[in-house]
Parts: C-alpha cells; sequence; structure tokens
C-alpha cells in the first residue's frame, strides 16, 4: 500500500489532506483526533511504542486504514527510525511513545534529530491534566527536559486544539531550518470529545522563516565571486535540506569552483564530479583541507563552520573572503564572519547566484587553481589499501572501497553509527545523491545506525540499505533487529568490529601514551549468533579472500543479513586533524610516493 | 567590550515561556541580571524585561537565538536612546527615634515613601532609574540596611521617538 502513496509529492509546510478528509466536521474523542490530524497530514508511517497514557491514540490507530505502525523495541530506537525516515525521504518523520520513561527515552533521539536539523514530530502521552505536578505514575516533564534540543514543543490544554497544534508541528518541523517539534498529549484530552476541523494552513505570527534571499547582498556575493581567483564552495547539510543539489552542481560547473563537503553534506554533490574534493575537517582529505586554507574566496552554503570543519578557528581559511548562506539567521557570524551575510534557503539563493552570474556572462575562473587542487588530490590521496592487510587480515579501507565499488550509488543507502567506521566510511564510501548517506553528525549519537537504517528501509523497500556500524555502536540499539525482522524490512549490518571502542582508542595511542582506559571491547556477545536468535542471517569474515568472495552474495540476499567483519584494534582513521589544531597540521597523511613512511609517532605497528 | 543591555520582549502568554526564554540564555552561557515580566495591555501576550551583561558579538548571536524561539514575538534593545526606564526598590534601614528625621530627610531628596515604621527600623518604597535608587541606596548605608528588595528593571520607549 505505501508504494502507492509514495507517489505524492511532499510539499514541504502543507498538509497532503487538510481539511480534505472524510473525517472532517465529525465528532470524535482527542485520541481519534490526533490520528486523524496525522492521516490528514499525509503521515504514512509511524514508529512508536505504546503504554497507560498512550493507550487511547493507540486505540484509535488500530483503526486508520492509513497509517502503518513500526513497534520498535525501544523508545530511543523509535525515535532513530523516524529520523533514518525523514533523512532518507525529506519528510518528517513521526513517533508515537508513552509518558515518563516512554518519553524520556526519546531524549537522545531528539536530539541527535535536533543537531543535524532532522524534521520530526514526536507525540508524547502525558498523565491527565489534574495529576500534572503530583509525581504521579510515569510522569516526567517532557515538555521542560526537552527544552533545549526541540524547535518548539507543545503541552495540549484543549481537546479543540489538537489539529492546529498538530498542523503547526508539521509545519515548524518541517519549513525553516528543520527541526524536531514535540506534542505532548494529557490523556484526559485525548478522551474528550470535539468536532474535528483540520486547518489547511498553519498561521503563526511569530514564526516567518526568510527564504528569499536580499537582492542586493546575492549581487555582492557574485561580485566577490566573479573577483575570485580561488574560489571554494564549503557546503553542508542546508543543501540537502532544501533540496538544493541541482543549483549546487549549476553554480560549481559554470564557474569550475571545487566542492568540499561536510559530514551532513554527503550526497549533497555527485562523489565522482570532478570538482567534488570530498569531505573536509578533521578526518576530511588533506587535498579538501588544504583548499579550504589556500582558497580567497570561501562560499559557505548551508553549513555552519563547526569545530569538527575548522579545526583552529583563527587559522581557519584565514585569506579567504566568506560568503555565508544560511537559512537560519543566527549561523551566521556565529563561528566566522562573513564578509558577505545571505539569509535564505539554499536552493533559492544557489539559483539567485546562478541566474545573476549568467546575467553577466561570468566566465569560469582560470584552471590553475583546479590545477593546483587536484595536484594536492594527487599528491594526498586518502589512503586506498588492498582489502588484505600486509601481515594478513582485513584493511577497513580496503573493505569499505570493496563496499563502495560493489554497491550501486543510485540505488542504496548507507548508514552509518558514530565513530571510527563512521570516518572510514565517510571517507571511503562514494555517494552520489542527496538522502543516501545518513549519520549522526552534530550529536555524534552511537547507536544511531541500526535503527535509522530500519527507518531508512521502511521509506524506500526497494533500495539496498546497508548499516556500517562498529562493535561499540552497536551494541548500544540492535534490539531493532527485531523490528526489521518481524515486518520483513531487511537491511544489512557491516559490524567494522575491532575489539574496541576505536574512536576513543585511537586518541589514546595518539594523545594519552596508550593508556586504553575502558575502550577495550572483549569478544562478547557473539554477533553471529546474537543476529541469529533474531532470525537474521549472519556471518564472520576476517579472510580478505572471504570478504571479496563473500560481499556480493551478502549484500544481494534478500533476507536481513549481519557481517561480524574483523579488523585489527590498532587501525587507525588517518588523515587526522588533531583537536584544536588548524587545518594544515595533519597526522597520518599520504603522500604518494612515501606510503611506507606514513607512521607517525605513537603509532608503531601500523600495518 | 562588555556592556549591559536592556532587552524587551514580547512573548505569548502561555505556560512555559518564560522557561524557554530564561532557559535560552542561560543554556547559551549568558547570565541573567534582572529580569521583569507580566502581560502586555494584549492579554495574549507577556513582556519580558531582562538585563543581561556581554560583548557585541555574543550580544548579537543572542538576540538571533531568542528571534528563533516560536514564542517570542519581538525584541527591542532598550539600552540606549530616548528609553524611560524604573525599577522599585523596597529598603528597610536601621533608624533608632533619634536618626528617623535624618533618614526621612534623604527619602524625601529621592521622592520615595516612608511605608512602614517599626520601634528601630524604617522601611523605604522608592522607584527610579538604576542610577537613582543606587545613589539613594550609598546613602542609607551609614544608617545600616537590614534589607534590600528590588525588582527588575522595566523599560519603554518614549514616546518622542516614536516615528
Amino acid at each position: 500500500m505505501s508504494e502507492k502513496k509514495q507517489q505524492w509529492t511532499f510539499k514541504r509546510g502543507e498538509p497532503r489532506y487538510g481539511s480534505h478528509t472524510d473525517k472532517e466536521g465529525t465528532r470524535m474523542i482527542g485520541a481519534q483526533a490526533v490520528i486523524a490530524s496525522l492521516e490528514a497530514e499525509g503521515v504514512d508511517v509511524v514508529f512508536g511504542y505504546p503504554g497507560g497514557q498512550a493507550i487511547k491514540m493507540y486505540d484509535a490507530l488500530y483503526d486508520s486504514k492509513l497509517i502503518t505502525h513500526y513497534l520498535a523495541r525501544h523508545e530511543q530506537g523509535a525515535v532513530h527510525a523516524a529520523d533514518g525516515y525523514a533523512r532518507s525521504t525529506g519528510r518528517p518523520g513521526v513517533v508515537i511513545v508513552t509518558s515518563g520513561p516512554g518519553a524520556t527515552n526519546t531524549v537522545t533521539g531528539i536530539a541527535t534529530a535536533y543537531m543535524d536539523s532532522v524534521p520530526l514530530v514526536v507525540i508524547t502521552g502525558q498523565v491527565p491534566r489534574p495529576v500534572i505536578g503530583t509525581d504521579a505514575f510515569q510522569e516526567a516533564d517532557i515538555v521542560g527536559i526537552t527544552m533545549p534540543v526541540v524547535k518548539h514543543s507543545y503541552m495540549i490544554q484543549d481537546p479543540n486544539e489538537i489539529a492546529k497544534t498538530i498542523r503547526d508541528a508539521f509545519y515548524i518541523a518541517s519549513t525553516g531550518r528543520p527541526g524536531p517539534v514535540l506534542v505532548d498529549l494529557p490523556s484526559d484530552i485525548c478522551s474528550s470529545e470535539l468536532e474535528f476541523h483540520y486547518p489547511d494552513k498553519s498561521s503563526l505570527p511569530s514564526y516567518k522563516p526568510t527564504l528569499k534571499p536580499n537582492a542586493k547582498q546575492v549581487r555582492a556575493a557574485v561580485k566577490l565571486i566573479e573577483a575570485a581567483k580561488k574560489p571554494l564552495l564549503y557546503v553542508g547539510g542546508g543543501i540537502i535540506a532544501s533540496d538544493a543539489s541541482k543549483e549546487l552542481v549549476e553554480l560549481a560547473e559554470l564557474m569550475e569552483i571545487p566542492v568540499v563537503t561536510t559530514l551532513m553534506a554527503k550526497g549533497a554533490f555527485p562523489g565522482t564530479h570532478h570538482l567534488n574534493l570530498g569531505m573536509v575537517g578533521m578526518h576530511g582529505s588533506q587535498y579538501a583541507n588544504r583548499s579550504m586554507n589556500g582558497c580567497d574566496t570561501l562560499i559557505a552554503v548551508g553549513a555552519r563552520f563547526s569545530d569538527r570543519v575548522t579545526g583552529k578557528l583563527s587559522t581557519f581559511a584565514k585569506n579567504a573572503q566568506v560568503i555565508h548562506i544560511d537559512i537560519d539567521p543566527a549561523e551566521i557570524g556565529k563561528n566566522r564572519n562573513p564578509n558577505v551575510p545571505i539569509v535564505g534557503d539554499a536552493k533559492g539563493a544557489l539559483a539567485a547566484i546562478v541566474a545573476e552570474l549568467k546575467k553577466h556572462d561570468a566566465k569560469p575562473i582560470d584552471d590553475e587553481w583546479v590545477a593546483q587542487v587536484n595536484e594536492w588530490r594527487y599528491k594526498h590521496p586518502f589512503f586506498h589499501p588492498t582489502v588484505a592487510a600486509p601481515g594478513g587480515g582485513i584493511t577497513p579501507e580496503g573493505a569499505l572501497d570493496l563496499l563502495s565499488d560493489t554497491i550501486d550509488p543510485h540505488n542504496s543507502i548507507v548508514v552509518t553509527d558514530v565513530g571510527q567506521h563512521q570516518m572510514w566510511a565517510a571517507q571511503h564510501i562514494i555517494t552520489e545523491e542527496p538522502r543516501t548517506f545518513l549519520s549522526s553528525g552534530g550529536a555524534g549519537t552511537m547507536g544511531y545506525g541500526v535503527p535509522a537504517a530500519l527507518g531508512a528501509k521502511v521509506a524506500h523497500p526497494e533500495k539496498l540499505v546497508v548499516c556500517i556500524t562498529g562493535d561499540g555502536s552497536f551494541q548500544m540499539m540492535n534490539q531493532e533487529m527485531a523490528t526489521a525482522k518481524i515486518n520483513n524490512k531487511p537491511f544489512k549490518i557491516i559490524i567494522m568490529n575491532n575489539n574496541a571502542l576505536g574512536m576513543v582508542h585511537q586518541w589514546q595511542r595518539l594523545f594519552y601514551n596508550e593508556r586504553y582506559s575502558n575502550t577495550v571491547l572483549p569478544d562478547c556477545p557473539d554477533y553471529v549468533k546474537l543476529a541469529e536468535a533474531y532470525g537474521w542471517r549472519a556471518v564472520r569474515v576476517s579472510k580478505p579472500e572471504e570478504y571479496q568472495r563473500l560481499l556480493p552474495g551478502f549484500l544481494a540476499s534478500p533476507e536481513p543479513a549481519l557481517m561480524d567483519l574483523r579488523i585489527a584494534t590498532k587501525e587507525n582513521v588517518f588523515p587526522m586533524v588533531a583537536p584544536g589544531a588548524g587545518l594544515d597540521d595533519v597526522i597520518g597523511a599520504v603522500s604518494v610516493g612515501d606510503i611506507t613512511d606514513m607512521i607517525v609517532d605513537g603509532k608503531e605497528g601500523q600495518r | 567590550m562588555i556592556q549591559e543591555h536592556v532587552l524587551s520582549i514580547l512573548v505569548e502568554n502561555k505556560p512555559g515561556v518564560l522557561s524557554r526564554v530564561t532557559g535560552l540564555i542561560s543554556r547559551r552561557g549568558f547570565n541573567i541580571n534582572s529580569l521583569a515580566v507580566a502581560p502586555t495591555e494584549d492579554s495574549t501576550m507577556s513582556r519580558l524585561t531582562a538585563t543581561v551583561e556581554c560583548d557585541e558579538l555574543a550580544y548579537e548571536q543572542l538576540i538571533k537565538q531568542l528571534h528563533k524561539l516560536i514564542s517570542v514575538y519581538k525584541i527591542s534593545d532598550l539600552t540606549n536612546g530616548e528609553v524611560i526606564a524604573r525599577e522599585l526598590i523596597l529598603v528597610r534601614v536601621g533608624a533608632a527615634p533619634e536618626r528617623r528625621s535624618e533618614v526621612i530627610e534623604i527619602a524625601n531628596v529621592f521622592r520615595a515613601k516612608i511605608v512602614d515604621v517599626g520601634k528601630n527600623s524604617i522601611t523605604i518604597e522608592a522607584t527610579g532609574d538604576h542610577e537613582k535608587l543606587s545613589g539613594m541606596v550609598n546613602l542609607l548605608r551609614a544608617y545600616g540596611i537590614r534589607e534590600i528588595i528590588r525588582t527588575g528593571r522595566i523599560a519603554m520607549q518614549r514616546s518622542s521617538s516614536d516615528k
């Protein structure tokens, strides 16, 4: 049934049916109004977990023919799944949970979505109004608890406000800079009667995001771009959120401007495009980082100059004039003061810049700069070893290069967890389309991967969904393997198992005299047996030939499948800019001709 | 340069809005020096007057972040220019009967009111701008201040600055 509904094109901020449903004008109770509101929005998928104060909503959901509910095994899993659904589709993810612990379990999921600007509507049950504030059973002040990590939140106080509140929640979540919105619903409101009327529009006098860029600022930006000798586009998740990939490619190609992407922008610009320099920042390519510091004009679009990108701010792109385009005025000037600030939607702003450049008959910059960038690209590539490590075993980079070569980037979604495997994946998985690489960037939430992959698979049953995780992250949220199995949403999990909390282990190796405090994970549980207990196919792979032989069949299998891929604990993610250092200050970078010399201090034994 | 700013913030008059605003201010690392909140002539809205100390860059960031709150309608900076700013203060001063008249004289100079008289103390109510009240308090210190209660500052644009 959901295949048919995918045909509908979602318009940001607008309900699918609004007042045009057969529920319009009928009498019902509050809980039914919640479900009717979700239907009016066009919601067809909800993730959640019932409980005492949510039971009436679940009772109403039982009658819904339009909504499929996926019962998660943990509320945090439900929120990450909705997040994976939202990131892979662009539509708000929807969650229903109960009060108290049900609600507090959503907090990490909400914070994850908030940091990465993901649209979510989270509906929490609440104890009845008369007992709010009395420490009633399963009472938690979830509006208060989540206040710092939501775009907005509501506690509904009147059954007649249910429809309007849910409309506003969807509008706020999906417009402007997207984000999570929480709606807290006391259970006595759920049982009150009302006449259902769903608004077609949301009208919020205090919320009017600036979409259209200021024309004068656009002309100022164009002037800088035309004068630039060494321009660079630095793009973030805002490109994906505003669906601006086409406009980005147009601008880059029109002027021959190289593009660096943040982790959140992976997929925003085609991975194999000759102007793509890949990820910038702490574990970015050395050529991307060199370009960042070498450019004379930096065009930042939908990116927020995060510390993981800039390293030491005072040395970051210090010779560059900065144009900063962002829909959130608070991001402009927060970390770096731009020469030309543009508040607006990335799509519209880029289109306006392209149009203005075309009006001027602007010519591409001379190829000197691109030649320079390409020289860096050639001289300081990522480390691309073979799958087989010299001393036996599997290299993580080689394994992911092979994975990237095996999957069809136009028909697959890669989801990561958080840690070393995440950075290796960001470096080595080539993405060609937006919304095909999902990762917890700002929050860095371990445990995101498995449930988010479930959400992506629910949204895209026709696509191959691969979750790349680590032995640490995997253990935080693997219970959602049950949800995937039971609902027949077969995705693939590859655990890059190095028997360690690899990223912290790496920092301890490099910066803490190899004092491996609490970062060693012995072989427990047996991941293959665990996966089999969930009804998944599972395989343990520790030899390179095995990996090469098994990988295609593993990915092609129609069943949910897990691979316990053994890699060495000593593997590092390189190159690396040490925390607090400038982008020029790189550890473990490879240069052509001296790959054997790449061993750096404190890293003996690497390969 | 660190400067004190007086912000007049028009917000929805709804439960939780005050903690949204103050929570954001403290979460972003600012300290509120004083705060006054009450409904406006339109009962669906409240006026929140806050004074914060910060440098220019931080101030700009704070205003932008506050604007992002859906509950915030309007923010005006009433730090400088044509502004009427007032605070209310209650001061209990130690004053034996023989020194009462001196204290009352000081109160009169500042156009303050005597609102309570005890055996050995006098309570004074005064309104005015921050400097005037501080000036009065400084003079009263000599008599021994038992207690001070001070409201947050409230401020309003002068009508002469109407556009």
